[in-house]
């Protein structure tokens, strides 16, 4: 009798065992599932002391608002974040993984990250996937060498800039960036102005809405501003309220108790060798 | 130059949402006033509703240029049935027009979703609700459009209308007041614009009963 | 076996031909009396678009024969716009104090290169309006020609009445929307605004015949880039040269985000008193920002 082959499990990465089928599936005619879109605005701009991001909070899935108030800035390092639109998932798993990695070279190299290294690490990523991974970035932080931005795209191109927007509100958010933007912006002008942009993208864009958060980096410092406006109040409460009254009718009750004890049987001989 | 394919379709779904509730003695018929394409608004002040004849009021979403030929077709329709007939068409007879108007184009559909709500002769609320190619239901309250799944089981929910398989057949005009039906119109359109993105901007009812006609305006997300 | 598609009422079957391969046509009264045209009828185009959405419309009734003389009809039908030419790019109106306000730049694109750089995209209708249009820019001047015959026989009548720019849209609207019926569609967005009886006017129409009015407008890109900008900061009472201002700004916004803009451009006015259109201009542009001088500075690559 010939050696039987064993499937040896991969020690990481995705698993493809499905495509093939997925594949045929789709020719049928069956439908994939919709994933979680952040249907998003993200910026980023750098003012006279650093980076300061911004995004929306309104997570899509198709036309169904699905979060009102989700996060979008992520944490990469002390120093870094970095802003995600694409599909939830991967952009909170893509920048989750880079940061463990950047964690990994500070404990290694006892030195602060700095923004290139997560940069090509999130670059190197994406474009292994050929856009599969379906993340778009802004980038942003300080180091050693002063603030740095980057946009990030899907299939693992980036951009370096003064200013940037990203997501399908990008294009309002960069309305209000290239009519304003001036280079040497103070704290309160940057803020002011990466929040107005969010706000055109929360407007203008129906795949963005809800609140604006605020991230703002400087040598050594970081101010995350949570909701830092919200400007999208419900309209109408209604004085007198309404109550889901229908309960639900118990047609039968039974209860069946769990078997308490497992019983062993003790068969044949004790374990082998 | 590469002859890039530019594909067109001959459709759009401009986004929106329509609700009509009947009551004994009114009917309640409410829009939004967004107009949207993809991604984007158009513009934040479209009116959906469409007075028909005295008594009978369309709300309709879906693709706004056919929902705009078709209600220029219903208007021409009306005016000719007034000069035939010398009276407004009733709301139970507008209903059947407008069956007949989106059946007549049944392989190439109006991509219209309407409500029907209005008056019938006894001065009873009456709703009609269709779907694109013709089929019409005549109910107690209905909803229509991009909003119509988050909205339609808060009222099933309300106004639990008598099933209409019961014989003989049951009364299908809500219990509410006038007014009531109207604060559950706003909450339903509040509630519908925080989760549906082709939902919102202002809110316009518009209320019939036996004085006549009432419109209304209230502000909703703009977001 | 035939199978039938109900004739909008709009779009006549083209020839008077019915009868097509071996398939049995009925008598052409009980034809017109329903209102039913065979799918043989259709033309090519419509009959794609069945078949794409009522595969069993037209399976089994397209034999050989059929096939051929479908495709003989495509060479016939050649003259349906199924995709652009030479493309003008967005067109953006306000409303402000005397009237409407219009900037388009001069650009003709040719698929991605700039093939033409003096192209006039907006034009005077009649006393009261004008037009604006992005798209493919020979639909635009045969609008053009259409309304102009519009406007002549109108004045015709001689009746002292003039169509305003209420007349021309509606007249636009039905135009864009019978040509989307046809399957024939006029390659556009167009813009239209005017004044009459101190009465503001400004709506668009696009291919489909989707049409709105509003204090403000954009077609194509204008409505992603300047729209925003338009949401934010127009207001009722805006100055000729604040209007102006706010024109050039989004201008400027789109000449630098959108490709095929280009920096050449004009600016026209309607009031009560009529149409003038500006002379060519560019604007001012600004790249010195250190960070486009020099972006990889720190930050080795980068790229």
């Amino acid at each position: 009798m010939s050696k039987a082959t064993f499937d040896v499990p991969p020690k990481g990465g995705f698993s493809f065992d499905l495509c093939k089928r997925n594949d045929m599936l789709i020719k049928k005619g069956v439908q994939p599932p919709s994933f979680r879109k952040t249907g998003t605005t993200i910026v980023g701009l750098v003012f006279q002391d650093g980076v300061i991001l911004g995004a929306d909070t309104r997570a899509t899935e198709g036309p169904i608002v699905c979060d009102k108030n989700c996060e979008k800035i992520h944490y990469m390092a002390p120093n870094i974040y970095c802003c995600g639109a694409g599909t939830a998932a991967d952009t909170e798993s893509v920048t989750d993984m880079i940061s463990s990695q950047l964690k990994l070279h500070r404990y290694h190299t006892g030195r602060e990250s700095r923004v290139v290294t997560a940069l090509t690490l999130l670059k190197s990523h994406l474009f292994s996937y050929q856009g599969y991974v379906q993340a778009a970035l802004v980038l942003g932080g300080v180091d050693v060498t002063g603030p740095h931005l980057h946009t990030i795209y899907p299939h693992g191109s980036t951009d370096t800039l003064p200013f940037a927007t990203m997501g399908s509100g990008s294009l309002a958010a960069m309305s209000v960036f290239e009519s304003k933007y001036r280079e040497g912006l103070t704290r309160e002008e940057g803020i002011d102005m990466v929040s107005e942009a969010i706000c055109s993208g929360i407007f203008n864009d129906l795949g963005s809405g809800s609140n604006v958060d605020i991230c703002v980096i400087t040598k050594g410092n970081v101010e995350y501003l949570r909701n830092h406006k919200l400007p999208n109040p419900r309209t109408y409460i209604s004085a007198k309220g309404y109550s889901f009254p229908k309960p639900i009718e118990v047609l039968l009750t039974k209860v069946t108790p769990l078997r308490e004890k497992v019983e062993i049987i003790e068969k044949g001989d004790a374990m082998e060798e | 130059m590469t002859k890039h394919q530019a594909n067109w379709s001959p459709y759009d779904f401009n986004g929106g949402t329509c609700v009509a509730i009947a009551g004994a003695d009114y009917c309640v018929i409410a829009a939004d006033t967004r107009m949207s394409t993809g991604y984007s608004i158009l513009t934040r002040d479209y009116s959906k509703i469409c007075k028909l004849a005295d008594k009978c009021v369309m709300a309709s979403s879906g693709f706004q240029a056919d929902v705009r030929a078709l209600q220029k077709l219903l208007e021409a329709r009306h005016l000719t049935y007034q000069h035939q007939h010398n009276k407004q068409m009733t709301c139970p007879a507008m209903a059947q027009l407008l069956s007949n108007t989106l059946y007549y184009k049944r392989f190439f559909p109006y991509y219209s979703f309407n409500v029907l709500g209005g008056l019938d002769d006894k001065g009873k609320g009456c709703v009609f609700t269709y779907d694109a190619v013709g089929s019409y239901e005549r109910v107690g309250y209905s909803s229509q459009g991009s909003g119509a799944k988050l909205i339609m089981p808060f009222l099933d929910n309300q106004l639990k209308s008598p099933s209409p398989l019961l014989l003989p057949a049951q009364d299908a005009v809500t219990p509410l007041t006038e007014a009531e039906a109207v604060d559950l119109v706003k909450t339903a359109f509040a509630s519908a614009t925080e989760r549906d993105i082709y939902t919102g901007d202002k809110l316009e009812i518009v209320v019939l009963n036996a004085e006549g006609d009432r419109r209304e305006y209230m502000n909703l997300r703009k977001d | 076996m035939i199978s039938w598609v109900a004739n909008d009422n709009l779009q006549t079957p083209h020839g008077g031909e019915l009868i097509k391969g071996e398939s049995c046509a009925p008598s052409s009264s009980s034809f017109t009396s329903v209102d039913l045209i065979p799918v043989d009828s259709l033309s090519p185009l419509q009959r794609n678009f069945f078949s794409k959405m009522y595969p069993s419309v037209s399976s089994g009734s397209m034999d050989h024969s059929q096939l051929q003389t479908g495709l003989l009809c495509l060479e016939a039908d050649s003259q349906r716009t199924q995709y652009p030419y030479v493309t003008g790019t967005s067109v953006i109106a306000i409303t402000y104090k005397d009237g409407i306000l219009m900037a388009a730049d001069m650009g003709g694109s040719y698929g991605s290169t700039l093939r033409y750089k003096s192209v006039e995209r907006m034009k005077a209708v009649g006393k009261h309006s004008i037009l604006g249009g992005s798209g493919e820019i020979s639909d635009f001047q045969e609008i053009l020609r259409v309304l102009d015959e519009l406007i002549l026989y109108d004045n015709m009548w001689d009746d002292g009445n003039t169509l305003g720019p209420k007349e021309v849209h509606n007249y636009l609207t039905r135009l864009m929307y019978n040509r989307r019926n046809k399957f024939n569609p006029l390659w556009n967005s167009v813009v239209l605004g005017g004044v009459k009886n101190g009465q503001k006017y400004l709506g668009m129409v696009n291919m489909i015949g989707v049409h709105y009015e509003d204090n403000h407008v954009a077609t194509g890109f204008g409505n992603h880039l300047a729209r925003p900008i338009l949401r934010d900061e127009w207001h009722e009472n805006l100055t000729f040269e604040e209007g102006v201002k706010l024109l050039e700004k989004c201008m400027r916004v789109l000449l630098y985000r959108d490709r095929s803009a280009v920096n050449k451009l004009q600016i026209a006015k309607i009031t009560e008193e009529g149409v003038t259109i500006s002379p060519p201009y560019s604007l001012k542009t600004y790249w010195e920002f250190s960070a486009f001088k020099n972006p990889t500075v720190g930050a080795e690559g980068s790229w």
